[in-house]
């Protein structure tokens, strides 16, 4: 076969798993939108614009509950830095390619594709990097564009007392659970969440951030003290 | 339908790497506010940012500063911590409210279950199946 075709499809079957989390993600994702009043056009601007999911979900959960557009901003903004850590990590498999490939392909960087693409190029040395990663990161891109349609169709007709929107923290509790995987980053963890609890009632949904920027700094404090 | 929001849309998709065909599209299904818009495209070109940062810089630099990889670790555990237990906790006056309550014991079960499976799937099911079997049946 192909090599070419090759590489681009080991992509598309080794993302293929994921999409069992990927789409009940991308479907709270849609009825979110519609539990915080918008409607189809802001939930594909969401996903097409950002692409991002955890940071979507954060963003409609404080637009639904009215906080100021700056704290809206700020949140998602915060939750997306992980990105830059991605970025770094997978900088040096991607810097034999043109400066405007670079550009497209940083656009489908997520969580997913880096880790999968990653873990391959370190087994795999001969895997084209670009074909393999854009094999998994478009499947990926494609199923949440569709997901999250689905979503706003679906949520629209599903009452109230179901507390369908109960899926959005659960589906941040899966992936908080393995990013808590030694010491630093269980107080991360720990403290983020209980100090979010306690200033839940700051004004202008401050609580959240403050909660994040308290854990920050307490995991940074315990890895130096192990040291 | 010209509002703010719109005319940011047009000045970064036309330097961005979307085409004016789906722009179209979407000036059809915009109804909303044009400051959300606004939001949703300044959230979008800082993640933008973020996704290029190092992936554009590399060859300029070297390595990515370590204080800078040490603060990041933290943001993910951090971030998602603050999001998760505001939504199955809420203080309440005394200790017994505070416990009883159908959102907390359905985030301990999917918790559970993340820990054992890591599996997104399956948390969000048990976390839903527990919540309506409390709401429902056990508190109604």
């Amino acid at each position: 076969m192909d090599p070419l075709h090759d590489d681009l499809l080991a992509g598309v079957r080794d993302v293929s798993p994921l999409m069992l989390g990927i789409v009940p993600f991308a479907l709270v994702a849609g009825i979110a939108t519609v539990d915080a009043g918008l409607g189809l056009g802001e939930a594909v601007g969401l996903s097409v614009i950002v692409f991002a999911g955890a940071s979507q979900l954060a963003a409609l959960d404080l637009i639904g509950a009215g906080a100021p557009l700056a704290v809206v901003v700020g949140t998602a903004v915060v939750i997306n830095l992980r990105m830059v850590m991605y970025s770094a990590s997978i900088a040096p498999h991607f810097a034999r390619y043109a400066r405007g490939v670079r550009a497209a392909l940083a656009y489908f960087l997520t969580d997913q594709a880096y880790a999968l693409s990653v873990a391959e190029f370190g087994a795999n040395d001969d895997r084209s990097r670009a074909l393999y990663y854009l094999g998994a990161a478009v499947s990926l891109w494609i199923v949440w564009q569709i997901g999250t349609v689905v979503g706003v169709v679906v949520g629209a007709g599903v009452p109230d007392a179901w507390g369908l929107t109960f899926a959005v923290p659960l589906v941040f509790l899966a992936l908080l659970v393995p990013a808590m995987k030694d010491r630093p980053t269980t107080a991360a963890g720990v403290t983020g969440g209980a100090v979010a609890v306690v200033a839940a009632g700051l004004p202008l949904n401050l609580g959240l951030l403050v909660g994040a920027v308290t854990g920050i700094v307490v995991g940074l404090l315990t890895e130096a003290r192990a040291r | 339908m010209t509002g703010d929001g719109i005319a940011l849309v047009d000045g970064v998709l036309t330097h961005g790497v979307l085409t004016h065909t789906v722009l179209g599209q979407w000036r059809d299904a915009f109804e909303g506010s044009p400051d959300v818009w606004a939001a949703i495209v300044v959230i979008g070109v800082a993640t933008y940012g973020f996704r290029l940062s190092f992936i554009h810089l590399f060859g300029r630099i070297d390595e990515v500063p370590p204080s800078v990889k040490r603060t990041l670790r933290y943001v993910p555990p951090a971030v998602l911590a603050a999001l998760v237990f505001p939504d199955f906790v809420t203080l309440e006056p005394s200790v017994v409210a505070t416990l009883a309550d159908e959102r907390l014991i359905a985030g301990a079960a999917a918790g559970a279950v993340a820990w054992r499976t890591e599996n997104v799937f399956a948390t969000i099911t048990v976390g839903m199946i527990a919540l309506w079997l409390f709401r429902f049946v056990v508190f109604a």
